[in-house]
């Protein structure tokens, strides 16, 4: 066994015992980076300097016996949306090419206060708008369980660095899906907070009012580990909740007998995979077998969240996305004459064919005439969706159900169908669009040996709960111990 | 039709900066003049990833400042972006208010030729100001400063209930009293800190239908408002006289030519994309909050007026120069309660105060004496210490020293002689030098009495006491 097998908590209890030091940790996860990223072009930047740094002060501390927390010395990779002071930061897109921000994220300080060397910066879908990572402006990731097809997104690198370990966790951000689904697409558990858990201070916006950071790692027990770090208060970001933090790990093993978990039924639609389908049928018949009551349940908005979806992120994506104009950072069109040509020629050539479309597609929703028929209506959909949430949650304790209709696709095979790729996030969006949280759990394999992975969908704040549903999983099933093959 | 037949219809927008300490949405420094650019910081930079958290002190000023124009002051008020792309404009929009602004439905009276007149105010929103694009700074290059950007605005929209420049002009007076009044804003109209747009129509006199506006920018003082207000009315008039039509279109004020130009037609309008800010929560404000704030509403310009006139017995003219500045105010009063006599106080600040000042170019701030020091001085001119004339020069020696009256009047010798004794003295000896003139005033040349009243003064260094002077001459000139 590698060291870059191990997960993080059980690393953390090495390095807690002396038995092994971060910067052999980091030095590890170095040399697999190197050895294998060239197949799985997960990373956009490694910073060994800066890895190896904090993982000497680390030692530092574990031999002063003053470490910075239980995590203290355990390397991650970043989605390279996060703010990093001196660190290029892209957010997968050429407009921010060389944009090396002068502050750090929220959550990269909780990290870095934590103790955790950062290895780099990790690929994404250009400004997260993607399922794939193709949409990325330099190269797409490929998945490490077969490299032909796609870890998913928009946290796809993140998700590929999970599974390949070439990292022992990451972070990444969902807004529709974006960590969970491509955590199901790799074996990899994906977590995204209530909306207003964990800070988005120096997280670039895609769109404001669904973007939530989150942890993604091997196992459950890691993604509460990582997750205890993140989730604070922050008064940089008045959309942050002063929500009191929970323990998440201490009712980890309590199991799931007597909890009533809710299947909604407008979940298994037809044109799912029947592989998928009965991957997430079986994880269903196991929580029955541990001691939970399956409920059937209908969340009847469901429909209209694809539609609502893509109306409020695009709209807000429009204008978050209105301060890449060339003047003060970033790419600017050196050749342009004149204001409008240094603004048109920049953006033309600063952002991909995705994020044009839905910059294109949000001002359309936002114009004098329309925004009454297309934004103001979503938002009253998007009210409508939380409340099917809410009225489910006086029912069941938390709902199971698919995240993607398909396994892991082919790189290249729909890129040039966006409406197909738009149809694959319609189990994920509800749960941004209501503001709840959501996580993915590897639930099991293809015959061709791609992942298949279980959402597990819960009340706001509810975290723990989700984590120990997760977890009474996980425990019964090896799927975590079984490696990518790279 | 003539002019005369139409009927001007004038509504304004003022933008008032805020006297915080920092910005709307972050820590950065409102200080006016710094170094372009040092006033900033990635979130009013506009950087990828920062989020704007609301200074509390913005919406405490907006609330003062809705009480004071006696607005409903709302409880959820809703901030919004208004999308559009300027260099100067770093996030490529703006925060500000739109469909629920902070305060609504207030009201401001103004003084016309006619009496009073209430103008309608309809709504109050705050949000945040744009940096300044410094064009043709040379090279053909454009500069873009960002210190302003961020700096917090109330934009202050009245209903078109004016109906002339002057009202037009009179209405933004009181609102800069107002406002300073608050101690919200410092009524700057050249740096730019009061800042005021004007839509204009015209329509036939009678008629209730409003015509075609136009949106006049770039009012950066009184006497432009007015001319610029004049010129359009007139413009518009024109128009319509010659068979045209009035367009919609934002006009810009040329300040050396004494005319506005076209800026943007309404073809050429924004669309704003108004949408509700995700980054900031709905604004609550609670009755104990607004009530607060009201407790600690100060007494405003036009109150105070009144009760100059009424407690003081001053005339208006007096108690407006008074009134007109809150601390100046404030100083006359604290004055006022050491001295009884108001109007002789109020003549002694029109008259002498006012005019150190100015010549000093200070206000009354810095006023280095104390209300007790000119009580004391103004005592001492009724007691016949001192002369009326002396006193003011006592006055400007205590207004740059801050030294008392009594002290200065001592040492420069200021003090009136009024011991009988000795002007009965020097008046016996003038009589004795000048026989002849006593004769002529005993022949009925009673200006000569003048004369022997100049020779006493000037004996006596000016120091003698005018009555007792007179009062001796008299009797020994045997009257």
């Amino acid at each position: 066994m590698q060291l870059t097998d191990l997960t993080m908590l059980e690393l953390a209890e090495k390095l807690a015992a002396g038995q092994v030091s971060s910067v052999e940790a980091t030095r590890a996860c170095l040399e697999r980076i190197h050895r294998v990223d060239p197949k799985i072009r997960a990373f956009l930047r490694v910073d060994e300097a800066g890895a190896l740094a904090a993982a000497e002060a680390s030692d530092a501390r574990r031999k002063a016996g003053t470490p910075a927390g239980p995590l203290d010395g355990v390397p991650v990779g970043l989605k390279d949306l996060f703010l990093t002071e001196g660190l290029e930061t892209t957010a997968g897109s050429r407009v921010l090419e060389g944009f090396v921000p002068p502050l750090d994220a929220t959550v990269v300080r909780l990290l870095r206060e934590a103790g955790l060397p950062l290895l780099g910066k990790l690929n994404l879908d250009e400004f997260a708008m993607g399922s794939s990572n193709e949409s990325s402006a330099y190269f797409p990731t490929h998945n490490p369980w077969d490299v032909t097809r796609t870890p998913g997104g928009s946290s796809g690198g993140s998700a590929a660095a999970v599974a390949a370990r070439e990292v022992f966790g990451a972070l990444g951000t969902d807004t529709g899906g974006s960590i969970r689904q491509p955590a199901a697409f790799t074996n990899t558990v994906g977590l995204k907070p209530t909306y207003g858990r964990v800070s988005r201070y120096g997280v670039i916006a895609y769109a404001s009012s669904l973007d939530q950071p989150g942890p993604m790692t091997r196992t459950v027990s890691d993604a509460a580990a990582l997750l205890q770090i993140l989730a604070r208060h922050d008064p940089r970001d008045s959309t942050s909740a002063p929500v009191k933090t929970p323990d998440y790990s201490a009712e980890l093993e309590k199991g799931v007998r007597g909890l009533k978990l809710g299947v909604p039924r407008e979940y298994f639609a037809q044109g799912m995979e029947a592989e998928v389908e009965a991957s997430v049928r079986a994880a269903l018949r196991e929580y029955e077998r541990l001691g939970a009551t399956l409920v059937d349940v209908s969340l009847p908005h469901t429909k209209y969240a694809l539609a609502t979806y893509y109306l409020i992120a695009p709209a807000e994506a429009s204008s978050n996305l209105a301060r890449y104009d060339g003047v003060r950072y970033g790419l600017r069109a050196k050749d342009a004459r004149g204001l409008k040509e240094l603004y048109s020629l920049t953006r033309e050539r600063g952002f991909g064919p995705e994020v044009k479309r839905r910059i294109m597609l949000g001002t359309y929703a936002l114009s004098a005439g329309y925004y009454d028929a297309y934004y103001l209506r979503a938002q009253k959909v998007r009210t409508l969706i939380r409340e099917d949430f809410t009225r489910v949650f006086q029912e069941v304790d938390a709902l199971v159900a698919p995240i993607s209709p398909v396994a892991p696709f082919k790189l290249g095979e729909k890129v040039d169908d966006p409406l197909s790729m738009y149809l694959m996030d319609v189990y994920t969006l509800p749960c941004n669009l209501a503001g709840v949280p959501g996580l993915s759990v590897p639930c099991g394999f293809t015959k061709a040996g791609l992942p298949v992975g279980l959402q597990i969908l819960g009340r706001a704040f509810d975290e723990a709960l989700l984590l120990r549903i997760a977890r009474a999983f996980e425990r019964e099933h090896d799927f975590f111990r079984r490696l990518a093959p790279v | 039709m003539p002019v005369s037949d139409f009927q001007p219809v004038i509504g304004l927008e003022v933008h008032a900066q805020l006297l915080t300490q920092s910005k709307i949405f972050c820590g950065c420094s409102t200080a006016f003049g710094a170094e372009p650019n040092r006033n900033t910081c990635p979130v009013c930079l506009g950087m990828p990833g920062v989020l704007p958290v609301l200074n509390e002190r913005v919406v405490d000023f907006a609330i003062r400042t809705g009480l004071a124009l006696e607005c409903r002051v709302n409880a959820k008020s809703v901030w919004s972006r208004k999308n559009y792309f300027y260099p100067d404009l770093p996030k490529g929009y703006q925060i500000t208010q739109y469909d629920l602004p902070i305060c609504e439905y207030g009201k401001l009276l103004i003084d016309t030729p006619q009496g009073e007149k209430l103008i309608r105010v309809r709504r109050i929103h705050m949000e945040e100001d744009a940096g300044k694009s410094v064009h043709d700074a040379g090279g053909g290059q454009s500069l873009v400063d960002l210190n302003r950007a961020g700096v917090p605005l109330l934009e202050i929209v009245s209903e078109p209930d004016l109906r002339d420049a002057d009202e037009a002009v009179e209405y933004l007076k009181a609102l800069r009293d107002v406002l300073v009044y608050l101690g919200v804003n410092d009524g700057n109209l050249d740096e730019g800190s009061f800042r005021c747009d004007a839509n204009v129509s015209v329509m036939p006199k009678g008629s209730d239908t409003y015509g075609q506006r136009c949106e006049l920018k770039n009012l950066n003082s009184f006497r432009f408002v007015k001319q610029a207000i004049e010129y359009e009315i007139s413009r518009q008039v024109d128009v319509i006289e010659s068979g045209g039509k009035v367009d919609q279109e934002t006009r810009l004020w040329d300040v050396n030519k004494g005319v506005s130009r076209s800026m943007r037609s309404k073809e050429d309008a924004h669309d704003y994309r108004y949408f509700p800010e995700p980054d900031l929560p709905p604004l609550h404000v609670t009755t104990e909050v607004i009530e607060a704030v009201g407790h600690e509403l100060p007494e405003l310009p036009r109150a105070k007026l009144q009760r100059f006139v009424n407690q003081y017995g001053l005339p208006v003219y007096d108690a407006r120069i008074l009134t007109a500045e809150r601390p100046l105010a404030d100083f006359f009063e604290a004055c006022a309660e050491r001295y009884p006599d108001a109007k002789k106080l109020s003549n002694w600040f029109l008259g002498e105060l006012l005019r150190l000042l100015k010549e000093e170019g200070s206000t009354v701030t810095s006023v280095r004496f104390t209300p007790v020091q000119l009580a004391e001085l103004l005592g001492a001119v009724d007691q016949g210490t001192v002369s009326a004339n002396a006193g003011k020069d006592v006055l400007a020696e205590m207004f740059r020293t801050g030294r008392s009256a009594s002290d200065i009047i001592a040492e420069k010798g200021l003090a009136q002689v009024s011991d009988t004794g000795a002007i009965e003295a020097v008046v016996d000896d003038i009589l004795a030098k000048n026989a002849g003139e006593i004769e002529k005033y005993r022949a009925g040349k009673k200006q000569v009495f003048g004369f022997f009243v100049g020779q006493v003064m000037r004996a006596m260094k000016g120091k003698g006491n005018p009555a007792l002077v007179n009062e001796l001459l008299k009797k020994k000139l045997g009257d």
